[in-house]
């Protein structure tokens, strides 16, 4: 009887130890993964303040469903789904325009050999924004984020071939617009910008 | 045992095929500011407010 109190209460005491040990390192891996939430989300929506709002939203739904990360597992691509269903959530709300900041961007300069003079990161991002959304995160995953096309058909829960298509279809695009010198000034960008991804909520929505 | 060979030796050659067909798309010119737009801001220093998000929620879970 002594034994098996004994018992109990060492399994007991061991369950809670692995789960304190559990929660710590969630803990520490989300913790981890904040800075590349927020690359994401600033890809994803543009503005950084809205940005930061969308990964805070992210981490308290990521709290609250710590029981279904499985350990071992990329904590990365567990998030990123859950800050693109709320993204997405947010969208059809329209909360979020499609907006950059300059301030960042503008001072780093990409120089892409072939090409007269130093293109602006800001004009790309801006490029960017006028894709619509399933290229955009596509190309964000793949392009930006390094994932394999496997990890980011995951993270968008659809076929490989399909993110290939929208990876394909954003660079033949963002590729058109830099050589054709067409991408939007910034006013106009957020314009076209948010047409073209409300649009294509609005086509999604209703096709499905 | 046979069986997770050929399991291995089709995993590693879909990786092959999607390395040879990443070959096969040359990268555009701004592909590198693709990722260094997205770099620039993992490398920001992290606003405090995260950090004490996750302290707060911790606290509230004990």
């Amino acid at each position: 009887m002594l034994f098996r109190s004994f018992w109990t209460i060492s399994t007991e005491r061991m369950t809670e130890m692995r789960s304190a040990a559990d929660a710590a390192s969630f803990k520490r891996e989300l913790t981890g993964v904040i800075p590349h939430l927020r690359a994401f989300a600033r890809g994803l929506c543009g503005r950084p303040d809205l940005a930061d709002d969308l990964v805070q939203e992210t981490l308290l739904k990521a709290w609250a469903a710590q029981e279904r990360f499985e350990p071992g597992t990329s904590m990365r691509a567990w998030t990123f789904v859950i800050l693109r269903n709320a993204y997405l959530t947010d969208m059809r709300r329209n909360r979020f325009r499609a907006d950059y900041d300059e301030t960042v961007a503008e001072r780093i300069l990409v120089a892409p050999p072939g090409q007269e003079g130093p293109m602006h990161l800001s004009d790309l991002h801006r490029a960017l924004l006028t894709l619509p959304p399933e290229r955009r995160e596509a190309l964000l995953l793949v392009g930006a984020g390094g994932f394999s096309y496997e990890e980011a058909a995951d993270i968008c829960e659809c076929a490989v071939g399909t993110i290939k298509s929208r990876v394909g279809r954003a660079r033949a695009t963002l590729s058109a617009m830099i050589e054709e010198g067409t991408i939007p000034r910034r006013a106009v960008g957020d314009a076209v910008a948010h047409d073209a991804i409300m649009a294509e909520l609005n086509e999604s929505t209703s096709a499905s | 045992m046979a069986k997770e060979k050929r399991t291995s030796d089709k995993r590693m050659k879909d990786i092959g095929m999607e390395r040879h067909e990443r070959r096969r798309q040359p990268s555009p010119d701004w592909a590198s500011g693709l990722r260094r737009l997205y770099d620039s801001v993992v490398e920001e220093p992290l606003p405090d407010a995260f950090s004490k998000l996750l302290d707060d929620l911790d606290r509230a879970d004990d």
